[in-house]
């Protein structure tokens, strides 16, 4: 069986999170039982072969702790908001599929934009298409095109957090000539 | 003090955990498609595991456990998303979703044009 | 804290009793998986107030291997559906 060499660095992540939970299952996080699990890791990563993802080397705490908390109280809010709405509605619901175009090319963030969005109550990924990084998002109560157009700058506002989070620079770089247009756009008018 | 201020936050844990499952129970009656029960079963579910592990982490008082109740709820984060997309297209695919109820429905002009171009190329069928 | 028991289990049974009623009633089986995975989580949750009540630990693997359980059941269901026409 042929494969190709993954290098050691991109494998690393993927370590480093197999070694925490053999930690967390042990509930013992001393030296010995970590170096332990870091060799069973290291088997199991080369032993069960996984196509490599591709990360873009970059990663901001700062953002990651914001988007964190920004994620957790979504889910708070949207989650008694799903229990509202099967209270008061029921049966009588408007929902939507809405295309949502989003900025970035790679299947990771496109991957951790969809996961986090579906985790938000009130909308769920359909359909990808990977070719033009479009998401088919069924949300629920939306009925008017105002408020598919609120639901798309909500899921792009979240792209662009986990952009600043992980994003490449290619990435950063959209969103800052974004930026610019924008407040170029608010000072013409 | 200390006792009663824990006891006070595992009940109010508890009870917040229950209510997100009578959430999702609730929607899966009372929601008109299976799309619309989707969002109701699958969601709430993360948020009510979230508020079980946190009550077990503040009765527990240890930090020893926290870090295997997270690996818990992260295993869930990773795992709900995907069976839901999976279940959401079947759904969508298999015509289970009752277009009357969509307001806007974006996707099926773009499956509809992928269908007809699918025909133009293979005329013979399948 | 008996009577905070007491009401968690009331809900999650009228919750567990909606789960049943959906996958005995559920026109599709698509409907009845779901159905199924909302029960499983409760089923979860249970385990979960039982740990958090008696103060242990040992319900945290049937925990993880509960919601494995459903993520694989209803994943593999909606494979076969999709495939299916």
């Amino acid at each position: 069986m042929t494969r190709q060499r993954i290098p050691f660095i991109t494998e690393l992540p993927l370590i480093i999170w197999l070694v925490i939970v053999w930690g967390a299952l042990w509930q013992d996080f001393s030296l010995g039982n970590l170096i332990f699990g870091a060799l069973i890791a290291f088997a199991v990563a080369n032993l069960f072969y996984l196509p490599p993802v591709e990360l873009s080397g970059r990663f901001n705490p700062l953002y990651a702790a914001g988007f964190a908390g920004r994620f957790l109280y979504k889910l708070v809010v949207a989650s008694f908001e799903v229990f509202w709405l099967s209270l008061r509605y029921g049966p009588r619901l408007k929902n939507a599929v809405v295309a949502v175009k989003l900025r970035s090319p790679s299947d990771l963030l496109v991957t951790a934009t969809g996961h986090a969005i579906s985790l938000i109550p009130g909308s769920l990924v359909v359909e990808v298409d990977r070719s033009t990084s479009t998401l088919y998002l069924h949300c629920l109560n939306v009925s008017t095109p105002a408020e598919a157009d609120r639901v798309r700058r909500d899921v792009r506002r979240t792209e662009e957090w986990l952009i600043r989070v992980m994003g490449t620079r290619e990435d950063l770089a959209i969103l800052r000539t974004e930026e610019r247009f924008e407040k170029e756009r608010a000072a013409g008018t | 003090m200390a006792d009663l201020v824990s006891d006070v936050m595992v009940a109010s844990l508890m009870i917040g955990g229950a209510l997100m499952s009578l959430a999702a129970a609730v929607g899966l009656l009372r929601f008109p498609d299976l799309m619309a029960r989707m969002h109701a079963a699958t969601k709430p579910q993360v948020l009510g595991l979230l508020f079980f592990l946190l009550a077990i982490a503040v009765q527990q008082r240890s930090w020893q456990v926290l870090p295997v109740l997270l690996v818990a709820w992260i295993f869930q984060i990773l795992t709900v998303p995907v069976s839901a997309h999976m279940v959401g297209r079947a759904g969508y695919r298999t015509k289970h979703l009752r277009k009357d109820l969509l307001s806007i429905d974006e996707l099926d002009e773009v499956v509809e044009r992928a269908a007809t171009k699918r025909r133009e190329s293979d005329p013979a069928g399948q | 804290m008996t009577i905070v028991v007491w009401i968690v289990g009331a809900i999650l049974g009228v919750a567990a009793l909606c789960a049943v009623y959906r996958v005995a009633r559920g026109p599709s089986i698509l409907d009845r998986v779901l159905a199924l995975d909302v029960l499983l989580a409760i089923i979860g949750g249970a385990l979960a107030v039982d740990m958090a009540v008696n103060g242990h630990l040992d319900n945290l693997v049937p925990l993880v291997a509960i919601s494995v359980i459903g993520f694989i059941g209803s994943v593999t269901v909606a494979r076969f559906v999709t495939e299916r026409k």
